[in-house]
């Protein structure tokens, strides 16, 4: 048994999500520069040409990348030979938010959803707990904009549909969405589990690294697929127009049960913001 | 490419010379508000009551700042998606505001009251918050303080740039844009 106090994972909590916000990862600027050289059209290179230089001025001055500073997504994997000390986790947890967005100068957008009264301080934060074998605990926030969360969606397809169901229920959802989500977009894809899990799974392929593919070649292919047919769509970025709606398209799959094929699709922005950490 | 310069207050010359596409830096005076400071403003005017700012000729441009880090004018200050002031645009537009600033398509009360009262639709790009608040040099509250981020700002803006979605002819940039580089087959 090793003893983690939560102190430290408020520390370390606050202290990513200015990372998050402030830092974009290497990632998404090879992913910027590779869309840059296939772009064709101006206006679609020009809004690439900001993105970069938006991300360098952030890093740069430490402010954030976009004003959307985002939901606070947390995945924390917890060791299950820790012993926690010192308090309660999720409070821990949320009083690193509360820091990182007070002194990140981050805003606030987190509010009741009937009266929209703020909470005033990004609390609380959506909190995903995976307990795994080890004695360390893995941190990783994934602060989520509005923008991009409300064009995605969750489908309860037919068996029968297929994986062409698959293809063709992601593509509607991007079309859709057209210039809404600040494309260049990214495209998390769950598929199989449940109603919640898919959701979740959808979620989760967004943390993966650009570039990377799923490790089942019928998966991976698919995601190759699902790419071209987006970036045929012609919205471009921002939406003006151009070849390069999305960046990536990742999957993650799970096995469903024998009458349901449910599939879920989370739109991320090309503010792709997730830093991890291991205590 | 070219980028034309603009400054506001906009004349109906000014915006009948735009078109859809035409990418811009706009250098002047602009105004914020959100959803929030867009009911208030139209619920005064549906009361017969005066605006607290005069609009004419001017944009509103639909954002909520990061708060600003002590020495900076300004937070981040990215468009917020359009989509949710379609219900008080034409409304202002009536009382002489020439157009807004966002991110996202706007419905066909927008666009026919664009080319009722020679308007603009713009965007600027969206998660390009900390380039786009390096253009804007002044900022000051105007009306509804209580609002915080959603308040209404005074913004001096200087090169801020922005491309042309919709124009007083009818034109619309994602339709066109999209129509230009899809692929089908
Ligand atoms: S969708 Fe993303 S880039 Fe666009 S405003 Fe929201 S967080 Fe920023």
């Amino acid at each position: 048994m090793r003893e983690v106090n939560v102190a430290d994972i408020t520390a370390a909590i606050a202290e990513l999500s200015m990372d998050a916000n402030y830092n974009l990862g290497d990632d998404v600027y090879k992913a910027f520069y590779d869309a840059l050289e296939k772009e064709t059209s101006p206006t679609g290179k020009n809004v690439l040409e900001q993105l970069i230089t938006n991300a360098n001025i952030a890093k740069e001055e430490q402010v954030p990348m976009c004003q959307d500073t985002g939901y606070a997504v947390i995945f924390v994997e917890l060791g299950q030979d820790v012993h926690l000390v010192g308090g309660d986790l999720n409070e821990a947890i949320f009083e690193g938010v509360r820091k990182g967005y007070g002194d990140g100068y981050l805003r606030k957008s987190i509010c009741e959803p009937i009266t929209r009264a703020n909470t005033k301080d990004n609390t609380p934060a959506i909190i995903h707990v995976d307990v795994v074998p080890g004695d360390k605990v893995k941190l990783t926030i994934a602060p989520k904009g509005g923008g991009s969360e409300n064009m995605s969606a969750v489908k309860m397809l037919k068996p029968s549909d297929g994986a062409k169901g698959v293809v063709d229920f992601v593509v509607d959802v991007a079309s859709k969405a057209g210039s809404n989500p600040c494309p260049p977009i990214i495209l998390g894809v769950g598929i199989g589990g449940t109603f919640e899990k898919v959701a979740y799974l959808a979620k989760k392929a967004l943390l993966r690294e650009l570039g990377s593919s799923n490790p089942d070649p019928f998966y991976a292919a698919m995601e190759k697929e699902i790419l071209e047919k987006v970036n045929k769509l012609g919205i471009g970025p921002q939406g003006f127009g151009g070849r390069t709606t999305a960046l990536a398209v990742h999957i993650e799959v799970f096995p469903a049960h024998i009458a349901s094929f449910p599939a879920a699709v989370n739109i991320n922005c090309h503010a792709a913001r997730h830093k991890e950490v291991t205590i | 490419m070219t980028m034309k310069k603009i400054n506001t207050p906009l004349s109906d010359d000014d915006v009948m010379k735009l078109k859809a596409g035409d990418t811009v830096l706009i250098t002047g005076v602009i105004f914020t508000g959100r959803d929030a400071a867009h009911k208030k403003l139209v619920d005064l005017v549906n009361a017969g009551e005066p605006l607290p700012v005069d609009f004419t000729g001017q944009l509103i441009y639909y954002v909520g700042p990061s708060p600003a880090k002590p020495g900076k004018v300004i937070g981040s200050a990215g468009p917020t998606t359009s989509g949710r002031m379609d219900a008080y645009k034409p409304t202002l537009m009536e009382h002489g505001l020439k157009g807004s600033i966002g991110k996202g398509s706007r419905n066909q009360a927008v666009k026919d009251a664009l080319i009722k009262h020679k308007g603009l639709y713009l965007a600027s790009t969206g998660g390009a918050a900390a380039l786009l608040a390096k253009t804007i040099k002044k900022a000051e509250v105007v009306a509804y303080p209580e609002l915080g981020p959603e308040a209404i700002y005074r913004l001096e803006v200087e090169d801020f740039p922005a491309t042309v979605v919709n124009d007083a002819y009818g034109n619309d940039i994602y339709e066109e844009g999209r129509k230009e580089y899809e692929i089908t087959g």
